[in-house]
């Protein structure tokens, strides 16, 4: 039995699969033998959307991260798939470009952005990651290479953005970067006391911030139910007090035995962070504005051994705040808070992907210690209130979803299907396909 | 900015020490056998911004072409400064055992054809009075172990080639640096299960080889824990060593 080694599981640790390794560093060496095998970045996706099923192959991409080409005039970048957005950055960010769409971590690679079609704090301006997407090469396992673009292969385009890898090996790249004046955010902070507040907040915001999001309290209830702080900024113009890169990076090395997370420093972090004395206006630099969690490398170890589960879903705006407010209000009556329960509101635009995630509504991004039974039952409810609106859980983030409850949130599951490589297969995709 | 031929460019260590060395303005001119991945790797340098002004397909193993290799370097770069020789493979010690022809294959790559590429440039740099020559040799060339003796013995070669040649180009002012890796996560240890704290990533690797070139070091273990730990095994004594399982 292969054992299970903690960089090949996904981020939140949790299923715990067997699973073996290899790279892919050329994009004409050979492709595994056999079948079972999944293709991999960063390793960024929470459950097991990037594990092989029990026992497979991960094919490591990270070694295909060189530059193709670039033009300074039109900001078109090409580069390899396993390039991390990160380098991407730290490249283009002195030349005045960046990524028109980032998610929370820098270090993801451009094919997990791809096959995630990733967002960010900007959906409603910049639409998803595939939105930036150009043009990319898929290698199949039978030995074809497809250029793939909206207007060419069209339709392999849109299965491999948001694809979970399944589609094949992307190779390479186009992404069309946008311009920013400097490296500084313009962010304002403003508190809000309940759920109708974040909502308010999120209308009157839109039209004037590119960017929006918000942290939630969630243990807080009745009448605070919803309360948190309501982020929203631009990309600034060039200042220079705030120029200066951030601080080093610290690391959390290795699992403390006992998680410091627990329900009484949640607690004080909701009470605390909630009352934190926030400056209404502020410019800060894009690293902790976009990635606040990476500048505490292995930051996932702080859950300790068990590990934890993310959970993000999406609820259809014509359903109005009532199925966020019945998922706050089952989250806090449990007890199970989430440091990091995030609130936005997603733009009107349509997906690139076939299966892709957002869509208009109204996101909550939450992530609880992997406490068995007691957190499962208590996702699988909220899983019950996402699909009694018509709305879907995202499936980078997922580890545990029903295969009934995946297939009426994504019918389109079986087009896909289609599309997959019959060599490749995720440890996701079995559970939810083939239950 | 300093005149820089890598040999072996495709290598996972090459590639990240080039891309530090272009970063600090240096002008590279990159070898390597397979034509394809040496473009790729010298379009990733050029479109970072980096120097790569040239490029030199070659198998080092085709001991007759290393002249033409460093004359085109020598006329593209208009001179030499620092070679970095980072080629080399890690042959199959089981397969090697079966094979006289594995065997030495194993050593033309990974030793004889360093040395005969180190006899031509050290007569270059002896009369330049200056300049560095930067070998990747190993930890696993300081003690022959079963697991892996006939790529240690290969590596071994190159660095006691290194020591002597070290002593010869020290009045001439030339540095020679032995970069001895542990075990490093690149695509020619690929079949190995890289778990534990001994994997290093090539980025570590290339910024400590870079850091002992500007120190003018001799031989630098990278990461540095392998120093103390080469230390030990050097020190066992060989009654004892040839019942371990290593």
């Amino acid at each position: 039995m292969t054992k299970t080694d903690d960089r090949l599981l996904g981020w939140g640790r949790y299923p715990r699969l067997p699973q073996r390794a290899t790279a892919l560093t050329w994009a004409d060496d050979a492709l595994p033998a056999g079948t079972d095998w999944l293709p991999r970045g960063l390793g960024r996706s929470y459950g097991d959307s990037c594990l092989a099923p029990a026992g497979g192959l991960q094919l490591h991409m990270t070694g295909l991260d060189r530059l193709i080409a670039f033009d300074p005039a039109t900001g078109l970048l090409r580069c390899e798939a396993g390039l991390s957005l990160s380098d991407i950055l730290a490249f283009a960010v002195p030349m005045g470009w960046f990524l028109p769409v980032t998610p929370g971590t820098r270090f993801v690679t451009v094919g997990g952005a791809i096959a995630n079609d990733v967002h960010g704090k900007n959906h409603h301006v910049q639409g998803s990651f595939g939105d930036c997407v150009r043009r990319f090469a898929l290698r199949r396992s039978d030995g074809r290479v497809l250029t793939c673009s909206p207007t060419e292969n069209a339709d392999w385009f849109a299965a491999t953005v948001g694809g979970l890898g399944l589609t094949g090996v992307i190779l390479w790249a186009e992404i069309a970067l946008r311009r920013v004046a400097s490296p500084v955010m313009d962010q304002e902070t403003v508190r809000f006391g309940c759920l109708d507040d974040f909502f308010a907040l999120a209308a009157e915001s839109e039209a004037d911030f590119e960017y929006t999001v918000s942290w939630v309290d969630c243990l807080a209830r009745g009448k605070s139910l919803g309360r948190g702080l309501f982020m929203r900024a631009n990309h600034g113009p060039a200042f220079g007090a705030e120029r200066r890169r951030p601080a080093r990076r610290l690391s959390v090395p290795v699992s403390p035995p006992v998680s410091p997370l627990n329900r009484l420093t949640l607690s004080l972090f909701n009470w605390a962070y909630y009352r934190r004395p926030v400056p209404r206006r502020a410019a800060v630099h894009y690293q902790p504005f976009f990635y606040p969690l990476d500048a505490i490398g292995g930051w996932n170890r702080l859950y300790g051994r068990d590990g934890f589960v993310q959970w993000q879903c999406v609820t259809p705006a014509e359903a109005g705040p009532e199925p966020v407010r019945e998922m706050l209000d089952r989250i806090a009556r449990s007890g199970q808070g989430s440091f990091l329960a995030v609130l936005k509101t997603f733009g009107s635009r349509k997906a690139p992907g076939l299966l892709s995630f957002p869509r208009p509504g109204t996101t909550l991004a939450l992530d609880f210690p992997m406490k068995g039974r007691a957190t499962l039952d208590l996702l699988t409810a909220l899983d019950g209130v996402v699909r009694a609106c018509g709305g879907a859980v995202y499936p980078a983030k997922d580890a545990r979803m029903g295969a009934a409850d995946f297939q009426a949130f994504y019918p389109q599951w079986r087009q896909l299907e289609g599309f997959r490589d019959p060599a490749i297969r995720s440890a996701f995709w079995q559970r939810v396909t083939e239950a | 900015m300093r005149k820089v031929l890598i040999v072996g460019a495709t290598s996972a260590i090459a590639q990240a020490t080039a891309r530090v060395l272009a970063a600090r303005g240096d002008r590279l001119f990159l070898a390597a056998r397979n034509p394809e991945r040496l473009e790729a790797v010298r379009q990733d340098i050029a479109v970072r911004g980096g120097h790569a002004v040239g490029a030199f397909a070659v198998d080092m193993t085709a001991l007759d072409r290393h002249q033409a290799l460093i004359d085109a370097a020598v006329e593209s770069l208009g001179g030499l400064d620092l070679v970095l020789i980072a080629h080399g493979t890690l042959p199959d010690q089981a397969a090697c055992q079966g094979s006289v022809e594995a065997t030495l294959e194993a050593i033309q790559v990974n030793a004889v054809s360093v040395i005969a590429l180190l006899t031509r440039l050290a007569g270059l740099f002896e009369a330049q009075r200056k300049g560095s020559l930067v070998v990747i040799s190993s930890v696993a060339g300081d003690r022959g172990r079963q697991s892996n003796y006939v790529y240690g013995a290969a590596k071994g070669m190159v660095s006691i080639f290194l020591q002597g040649l070290r002593n010869r180009l020290a009045k001439a002012g030339v540095q020679v640096l032995d970069v001895k890796p542990g075990f490093v996560d690149t695509p020619m240890t690929a079949g190995f299960d890289k778990g534990g704290p001994l994997w290093a990533k090539p980025e570590q690797i290339a910024k400590g080889i870079v850091a002992a070139v500007d120190r003018g070091r001799d031989v630098v273990y990278l990461p540095w824990f392998w120093r103390p730990i080469m230390l030990i095994i050097r020190h066992i004594p060989e009654g004892v060593f040839k019942k371990l399982k290593l």
